[in-house]
């Protein structure tokens, strides 16, 4: 929808997904360098690092292409 | 089973998790953050649309100034709410592939339907409400039948769904079941009375993508650790040999050879022509999501947009059901029960399959994504109830029996107390229901006796000029009575079931798509009798609203990729090519 001044939903969602990615990610490398007592099934995989990078690479790219443009 | 079996359509499958022992998960700091973020984001999201939110318009259609791929996303993420994603991962994990029905068959023909036949008559006519469209075409009185009916139950329903979501969250997570009821209803009820349903929409398609990103990885290490498909299936059969999880109509000749005890005349004309498209076509929860597109194009391609993305949600609800059944048992050996072994036992039930899936693979932070997603849905489907019991009791109630005449700003304002209103109303519900569990029973039952007749008639006014005003009432009338009375007869008499489900040893999964289907015909044959005996409205008051009446706008300018009717082509050859590869 296009209201003039109105912040897109997908600029929203990109916001959303960075931060999910950037704590995601922070919490894997932690992880990584202080391996749990009792780790996940396949933890060896390191899918926190992974879909972490991915959400903020996702967020990145939404909060870039609908970030709010002067004029708008 | 009752209840699972209409409840895919409420978007709340049952969950009886009462009796779990000890909490399953535990969440870290950063978990923690991550679900308080969501919080937060839904709440800021009300608070900044409410300057947006001034007209009727606004308030209770979004403007109708959504594109199709928001108003698509927003038609299937209210469906997708509530306790869906738990309630039929256990069902995987308990019948097999044959849950994935209620996502195929019993969804995305209807959704077709909605797209091509009947979008054009909800969005010609401008009615803010499927009520809305009754009036026009049969008067006040199937009107006011279908507006209390929908109005009165839907709440309950959402109430019902608050409920199981506090015990959800009571079992998985340990957290108290009063402050789980209040908090997340009043996020909803704050972020729908100030934006309406435009911050509704808002926030589902966020929901919609928080579901995915946080149920995905389950599903795909489930598959790495299974040996992708193949090494699956292999497990399954090596833990349950003889058995028959994995297709899904092999096994639909008879009653006796598939553990839903169903027959596929029960699932394609029972679920599949009046369950289905009575939810998908005429239930408001989700039509208010279409009939806010921009335009008649984006109002077609929005349901088609919906179906698409349903068609993949088995991916992340009904397979890691299955990798449960390959996964967590051994030879002969279910590790989850029925929920009344659980109970006995301690152990765990069928619907908790995909909370220990995702304890099984997800660390810090995956964790918290996976639990934002299962609130996601929860409140999704929460919102979706509110925001449309708002717009029908304000413009089918409350303006058509109370007020007639008063300003816009005075509906809106009301839309907002609705909203306030409809959400104690689900709290006052849910501890109901924490008293007397049997209430979930009876409510859900009583919801599921508007779809098919409701479809019936909605589909005779579009498609059929000489259904009269007295046709639609009487028929809707007659449909709703007589599945109630189907109803009360086999709960009187068991023995009814064979005349009711063609066989006594049908399930109650079968009685329900049986049901639905006579009391659907029913209602279309004393919608037709009734008709042919009264008289006919003058076409001329039948524009816009009717089938031979109305001018649809042409689609000739368009490329042929923009048509939605292509797209709607694309989507059910997938469709079939699901049916095919499983069956």
């Amino acid at each position: 929808m296009h209201r003039p001044g109105m912040l897109s939903i997908w600029f929203f969602i990109g916001l959303l997904l960075l931060a999910y990615g950037i704590l995601i990610l922070g919490a894997g490398i932690y992880e990584l360098s202080n391996p749990p007592e009792h780790p996940v099934v396949l933890a060896n995989l390191h899918a926190g690092i992974w879909w972490g990078a991915l959400l903020t690479v996702l967020g990145l790219i939404y909060t870039l292409k609908f970030k709010p443009r002067r004029g708008n | 089973m009752l209840v699972q079996a209409i409840t895919e359509f409420l978007g709340a499958p049952a969950l009886f998790l009462e009796a779990a022992p000890q909490r399953l998960l535990h969440l870290s700091t950063v978990d923690i953050a991550i679900v308080v973020l969501y919080f937060v984001s839904v709440l800021s999201i009300g608070f900044y649309l409410k300057k947006y939110t001034k007209t009727g318009d606004d308030f209770f259609l979004a403007g109708r100034e959504m594109t199709a791929w928001v108003a698509g996303l927003s038609f299937l993420a209210a469906n997708l709410g509530s306790l869906e994603l738990m309630g039929w991962a256990g069902n995987a994990y308990q019948y097999g592939i044959l849950a994935a029905h209620w996502y195929w068959i019993g969804a995305i023909p209807a959704m077709v339907f909605l797209a091509v036949v009947m979008i054009p008559f909800y969005y010609i006519s401008r009615t803010h409400s499927v009520p809305g469209y009754l009036k026009l075409r049969f008067g006040e009185p199937a009107r006011a039948l279908s507006a209390v009916s929908f109005g009165f139950m839907t709440v309950l329903m959402s109430g019902i769904n608050m409920y199981s979501m506090a015990l959800v969250l009571k079992v998985v997570l340990g957290w108290d079941i009063n402050t789980s009821i209040w908090v997340s209803s009043l996020t909803v009820a704050i972020y729908v009375t100030l934006g309406g349903l435009l911050s509704a929409i808002f926030n589902e398609v966020l929901q919609f993508v928080l579901i995915w990103l946080g149920a995905l990885l389950i599903s795909i290490i489930g598959l790495i650790e299974a040996g992708g498909w193949n090494g699956m299936v292999a497990r399954i059969h090596h833990n349950f040999p003889g058995q028959d999880f994995t297709h899904m109509w092999r096994t639909m000749g008879s009653f006796t050879d598939n553990p839903m005890g169903i027959h596929w005349a029960g699932i394609v004309f029972g679920l599949a022509c009046f369950i289905s498209m009575g939810y998908w076509t005429t239930d408001f929860l989700v039509v208010q999501r279409v009939i806010s597109a921009k335009d008649l194009r984006s109002a077609k391609l929005a349901p088609l947009i919906g179906a698409a993305f349903k068609m993949a949600v088995p991916f992340i609800v009904i397979l890691p059901g299955l990798l449960g059944l390959a996964l967590l048992d051994s030879p002969g050996h279910h590790f989850l029960v029925p929920a009344a072994q659980a109970a006995a036992t301690g152990g765990h039930s069928y619907d908790e399959v995909l909370p220990i899936m995702l304890a099984r693979y997800c660390g810090p932070g995956l964790m918290g994504l996976g639990i934002t997603a299962l609130i996601a849905g929860f409140m999704s489907g929460m919102a979706g109830n509110v925001s449309a019991f708002a717009t029908v009791w304000t413009y089918d109630i409350y303006r058509a029996m109370f007020r007639k005449e008063a300003t816009d700003a005075h509906y809106v304002s009301v839309g907002r107390w609705c909203t306030i209103l409809g959400v104690l109303v689900s709290i006052g519900t849910a501890y109901l229901v924490m008293s007397f569990a049997s209430i979930m029973d009876y409510v859900q039952a009583l919801f599921s006796f508007f779809i098919a007749p409701l479809f019936g008639t909605v589909l005779l006014g579009m498609l059929w000029k000489r259904a009269t005003p007295k046709g639609g009432f009487w028929g809707l009338l007659a449909g709703t009575a007589s599945s109630i009375g189907m109803y009360i007869w086999v709960k009187v008499d068991p023995g009814a079931v064979a005349y009711i489900a063609l066989s006594s040893h049908a399930k109650e999964q079968a009685q329900n798509m049986f049901r639905a289907l006579w009391c659907g015909l029913f209602c279309i044959v004393v919608t037709v009798v009734v008709s042919l005996l009264t008289e006919p409205k003058p076409e001329k008051d039948l524009v816009g609203l009717v089938y031979g009446c109305t001018p649809i706008p042409s689609e000739g300018h368009l490329a042929w990729w923009q048509k939605p009717i292509f797209w709607a082509g694309v989507i059910l050859a997938v469709f079939v090519a699901l049916q095919i590869i499983f069956w």
